[in-house]
């Protein structure tokens, strides 16, 4: 481990009428991967915000190599070294994959002035090489997956020659394997003498590559630890401030008989063939690699998208709902993996959102009646717990979490028997996770089947009653829960295809 | 049951917001009608000819708009927008005309709903493309439409006018109902129906939904298709009631007839302070801006100012209420622009 | 990562095939239409049709360059048939009071007059963040409106222009019409700024996405400016070039006429989302809508009153073929797919 390349000392930012940060510090190395956490809201994202010259401290310090530097704007950060790959890739779709890497500092040919398109493909081919990465130089960024367009942006820190890099939730949308591979290219950005942030809420990611971890709470510095010196109960303790007995609350009804069931579902390029069964009080998790069609086939079960084949029975009838309001009149919810653009109407108030699929129940001859969705409304969000002022409150004011259970209430506002959840807790801190698994049981406990996506392993063996695995559009292997371990599922969805155990 | 989450979410006190935003909700339309006042007073100021006694009848003048403005307010609510409607006039009104007065002819009566089926029909096809090709810009989609449609007008009338109509059809736009123009009080009654669709139902409710986010509604289980398609129609029946209205006042009709309208018409929707940008706006605002924009039209007529210098103004307003809340938000928050997109953080 | 290659790449190739395809596409439909249009009138392929048809599609064509650069940011100026006006006219006010004005001058008097217009509809756009589709049409009636204003509703004629004036459209330069001249050198430039500088590929960034462009230290706001002043520039210009061709300014001079601008792009493959699009791609949509223009009067089973419809559908059916085109593209890459 090396020198000191980053200190931070006594950062404090004040937005109006919110302190964002309080007197925080922070120290990186030089080959060393740094790992920052805390909840949401608790102010990482300003202080990443500081480092990358987008905010302007009210105090403290900022050194790199020992000498005091302050940024003006995000240019002089990147002049600096400072390089940042941001949670949603904050790429150009329509771009060559060589163009995204060296936009803002393109090479001009000394001789012609013009752009020397060949040297920087070269460059960039290098780049992509170095980071172990098969991507053409020439593709359009667009068309290329999420997890291969954030190592473009890595190659874009190379580039500029960072030798500090933020990463800012990197993992948050990449399946397993494509976190491995990030792994792999944090550690060898490491060991190249980087000094690397590393923001992620998944404990896994920072047992995998980071030497320390700094810990935020409310705005403030809570402690740096070593991270093999601190225990994962203490780390959730001083993240969340108090002591979470269990993250996965325990198991406490019986199973019922079949609430859904799918033959056959096959969805041209999505998914193939894909059968299984959910039963009452029941929750399944659909697992696998993130583009293996999960999503594709929730969203075609409750009638976003056609599908191509395949027969869908609810309590036993056979059913074909061709739109999401079918489904849900016929008691099919799916709670979309994007809150924020699938599922929510920002500024709208939590009523308003709460009752948006169900007016028609709210209303009588087409005119809503303002006492049945106030009703409604004040029924879920107590009986879900969303932390508000007022009902009207707008949802944007929300936390992730509480943003989250609004979009379960919508769902529970009708009557369902069969839920799907797309990645439920995608993006939500530690204690919002747990209270939404709490919802999760309640649910079951009524009753109601569950059919959760989730990429987060730990999840689907703890809340999971079976976990059936997909590959490449198709069902690989259908788990017992109880019986299986995270090795097993990881090598169903990355091995070859094999017998469906029912 | 369920344990208490500890999320931390924003302090800002819900009273004071709820107060705030009550206060701030009418502003725009309480500027509206202090513009109204002004314009009036303007009016009086320029012209020995503008009375109030008068003004009953110049209301007629720009009314047909109005019915326009209504359902173009649903139009752009939702986040679209419909160049057409003007080119949608002039072709449902020439086929009214020809279809009167052509070879067997039909029966007026028949003609008028024949004209409100063309105009449906035109807004019906809008809506069905830009709802089967959902990728397509509606800006784009539109300006194609408009030079279709008055093209169809074209060859169907080529550069002749058609009139002749029944002695009572003038009736239907310069008559009196009681002390009320006729017009006049169709418009006031389409537009309390309006009103109340887009502020008392279901159906208004979702096209604000719509406006604000599209995606979400279709997860949330509307039917967002059959909005845009119904608000395209209901465009295109206006724009045939304007024609009814418009073809009785003048007599006879080309194809060349209610040129640029929707320039008029998007103005008095923007001005209204319905954002073009979907999900923001109400009936009330645009009901105000109707009459600024007729009246200061009428005005300025008042005084021999020609045409081209009216549109100038109208330009000018319609420019101006765009970017005046703009700049009054822009101000506000300048300091803290998003550096990161809007959707990357809560 | 390595593993799901397989299923991109077919998604990059496709791509690369598509867009050849859609110009070598579009250029069998010219050329298809060409020879129709040659059939049932032999009048077309003449010698002085063919140069009439360029004359008038270098005016389209050096509009379409700008409009392509400003639907590059992701915005639209309908103001520009206002704008070609508004510039014919001051300097054909101009030229019939002072004879002797230079032809030269004449045509940087319009780029001059131009970029200001297009200056005013940028600061709307770029910095009030006002709507382009709104400024642009509120300023169309601006400009329209200010035509009136200093032409009192007259025209200029031919015989108040000087021949010397005139001949910036009749005369030519190295064997070739100016106007042709004057679009070719407009389409270098633009492939030549838009392909190998910085500023071009400016354009580009901020219609692709406009959020990452502020994170990366470019000034977006600035770009879209200037993509409103070029637009301008080159509206002045082909005012200029508008009233030299038809040796008239009025104050309804190419009304409407942005709709055939916006075609040509559409058509040429620019993205209205911004982004993306080449200036081979405007250069063909162009051409089209050029030959649309000059070849419908020809064809005698058309009557000039069914013109502007058939151009409309022309518009509409380019634009959903497109959209067809692409979907089974995509479609196509889908079924590639192993599952």
């Amino acid at each position: 481990m090396g020198e000191l390349l980053l200190e931070l000392t006594g950062v404090t930012k004040t937005f109006p009428g919110v302190r964002a940060l309080d007197d925080v510090r922070f120290t990186l190395k030089a080959g060393e991967v740094h790992a920052l956490m805390g909840e949401n809201g608790a102010g990482k994202s300003t202080f990443i915000k500081i480092i990358t010259g987008v905010h302007k401290p009210d105090a403290g310090e900022m050194k790199i190599d020992g000498r005091n530097v302050r940024f003006n704007e995000p240019r002089e950060a990147a002049d600096a070294g400072i390089a940042a790959i941001y949670q949603h890739v904050t790429c150009y779709p329509d771009l060559s994959v060589t163009e995204n890497i060296f936009v803002g500092h393109e090479i001009i040919d000394s001789r012609t002035k013009k752009l020397n398109w060949k040297r920087m493909r070269e460059l960039s081919g290098q780049y992509l090489t170095q980071l172990g990465a098969d991507v053409d130089p020439k593709a359009v960024m667009g068309t290329l997956s999420v997890a291969r367009q954030q190592i473009v942006e890595i190659a874009k820190a190379l580039s500029i020659n960072a030798r500090i890099i933020i990463m800012d939730e990197p993992t948050a949308a990449l399946t397993r394997r494509e976190s491995e591979e990030l792994y792999r290219i944090t550690l060898q950005l490491r060991d190249e003498g980087k000094g690397i942030i590393f923001i992620s809420h998944r404990f896994e990611d920072m047992y995998r590559v980071a030497g320390r971890v700094t810990v935020l709470r409310d705005s403030r510095y809570i402690g740096t630890w070593n991270v093999d010196e601190i225990s994962q109960d203490k780390l959730i303790y001083s993240m969340v401030g108090r002591e979470l007995t269990q993250l996965y609350p325990s198991k406490r009804n019986g199973i019922g008989k079949e609430v859904f069931r799918c033959e056959g579902l096959s969805k041209t390029g999505y998914f193939a063939d894909v059968g299984f069964s959910v039963n009452e009080g029941e929750i399944v998790a659909l697992s696998g690699l993130v583009g293996a069609g999960r999503s594709e086939v929730c969203q075609a079960i409750c009638g976003y998208w056609p599908f191509n084949a395949g027969r869908l029975y609810y309590q036993g009838k056979p059913v074909r709902p061709r739109s999401p309001g079918e489904a849900i009149a016929l008691g099919i919810g799916y709670l979309p993996e994007d809150r924020q653009k699938q599922g929510l109407i920002l500024d709208w108030s939590i009523l308003r959102n709460i009752t948006l699929s169900t007016l028609k129940q709210h209303s009588r001859a087409g005119v809503p009646l303002p006492v049945k969705e106030r009703d409604t409304a004040h029924r879920l969000s107590n009986l879900l717990n969303v932390k508000r002022s007022s009902l009207q409150d707008f949802v944007s004011s929300l936390s992730g979490g509480n943003q989250q259970k609004v979009i379960v209430a919508k769902l529970l506002a009708g009557q369902l028997k069969f839920m799907m959840l797309d990645e439920p807790t995608k993006g939500v801190d530690v204690g919002a996770k747990h209270a939404i698994y709490e919802i999760m049981r309640d649910l079951t406990a009524q009753g109601i089947g569950i059919l959760m996506v989730s990429s987060e392993m730990p999840e689907a063996l703890g809340m999971s009653d079976r976990i059936i695995v997909m590959r490449e559009g198709r069902v690989a292997r259908v788990f017992d829960a109880a019986g299986t371990t995270q090795e097993e599922i990881l090598r169903a969805s990355m091995t070859a295809r094999t017998e469906v155990i029912a | 049951m369920l344990i208490n989450s500890i999320d931390p979410s924003g302090d800002s006190s819900p009273l004071a917001k709820g107060a705030r935003s009550l206060l701030s909700r009418y502003s725009w339309e309480i500027m509206l009608l202090i513009i109204l006042a002004l314009t009036n007073a303007l009016n009086f100021s320029i012209s020995p000819y503008y009375k109030w006694g008068k003004l009953l009848d110049a209301t007629n003048l720009f009314l047909d708009k109005g019915f326009l403005a209504m359902s173009m307010t649903l139009v752009i609510l939702t986040g679209y927008i419909d160049i057409s409607v003007a080119s949608t006039v002039a072709l449902s009104s020439v086929v009214m005309a020809v279809s009167y007065n052509a070879g067997a002819g039909v029966p007026m009566p028949l003609a008028m709903i024949i004209c409100l089926l063309t105009g449906a029909a035109c807004g019906a096809l809008n809506g069905l493309i830009l709802v089967k090709f959902s990728e397509l810009a509606p800006m784009i989609v539109t300006l194609a439409t408009q030079i279709i449609y008055r093209g169809i007008a074209l060859i169907i009338l080529e550069d002749k006018a058609a009139g002749k109509f029944p002695s009572w059809y003038p009736n239907l736009g310069w008559g009196y109902a009681g002390a009320f123009p006729i017009m006049m009080a169709a418009f006031f009654i389409l537009f309390l129906v309006f009103a109340f669709l887009l502020h008392k139902t279901n159906y208004g409710r979702t096209v604000y939904a719509v406006g604000k986010n599209k995606l979400a509604c279709r997860f949330s289980g509307i039917n967002v298709d059959r909005i845009i398609f119904t608000n395209f129609t209901l465009n295109g029946l206006m724009a045939a009631v304007t024609a009814l209205f418009l073809t009785s006042r003048m007599g006879s009709t080309r194809p060349n007839v209610a040129n640029a309208y929707e320039m008029d018409v998007i103005a008095m929707v923007v001005l209204g302070g319905v954002s073009t940008a979907g999900g923001k706006g109400r009936m009330g605002g645009v009901l105000i801006s109707i009459f600024i924009v007729g009246l200061l039209r009428y005005g300025l007529g008042l005084i021999n100012i020609n045409t081209q210098v009216l549109m100038m103004v109208v330009g000018g307003l319609l420019v101006l209420a765009v970017a005046i809340p703009e700049m009054r938000l822009g101000s506000l928050v300048k300091g803290r622009r998003p550096t990161v997109p809007a959707s990357a953080k809560t | 990562m390595t593993n799901t290659a397989p299923q991109r790449r077919p998604a990059i190739l496709s791509r690369i095939r598509l867009d050849s395809f859609r110009e070598l596409g579009l250029l069998l439909f010219i050329a298809a239409l060409i020879i129709i249009v040659q059939m049932s009138n032999s009048a077309f392929l003449t010698p002085k049709n063919v140069s009439n048809l360029l004359t008038n599609t270098a005016i389209i064509a050096v509009l379409s360059v700008g409009m392509f650069v400003v639907i590059l940011t992701g915005g639209i100026d309908l103001s520009i048939g206002a704008n070609i006006a508004f510039t014919g006219m001051v300097v054909a006010l101009h030229v019939a009071a002072v004879p002797t004005l230079h032809p030269l001058i004449a045509m940087l008097e319009g780029l001059a007059i131009g970029i200001v217009l297009g200056a005013i509809v940028g600061v709307l756009v770029a910095k009030v963040h006002v709507l382009p589709i709104i400024a642009s049409l509120g300023m169309c009636y601006v400009f329209r409106g200010a035509v009136f204003l200093i032409s009192g509703g007259k025209w200029v004629s031919a015989h108040q222009m000087p021949e010397g004036f005139k001949a910036i459209a009749t005369g030519s330069t190295l064997w070739i019409n100016n106007l042709v001249l004057i679009a070719i050198v407009v389409m270098l430039i633009a492939q030549y700024v838009l392909s190998s500088t910085r500023v071009g590929r400016r354009f580009y960034a901020v219609g692709s996405n406009a959020d990452a462009a502020r994170i990366s230290g470019i000034s977006g706001d600035r770009a879209v400016w200037l993509a409103y002043i070029v637009m301008g520039g080159l509206a002045g210009l082909a005012g200029v070039l508008w009233v030299a061709k038809f040796a008239s300014a009025q104050p309804d001079t190419a009304i409407g006429y942005e709709v055939n601008i916006i075609a040509a792009c559409v058509i040429g493959g620019v993205s209205i989302n911004g982004g993306s699009g080449k200036v081979a791609g405007v250069l063909l949509g162009t051409m089209l809508i050029g030959i649309i223009n000059n070849a419908l009067p020809l064809i005698s089973s058309v009557s000039e009153f069914s013109k502007s419809f058939i151009q409309g559908m022309i518009i509409l059916g380019a634009v959903l073929l497109n959209t067809v085109v692409k979907r089974r593209g995509d479609w196509r890459v889908l079924a590639a797919r192993h599952i």
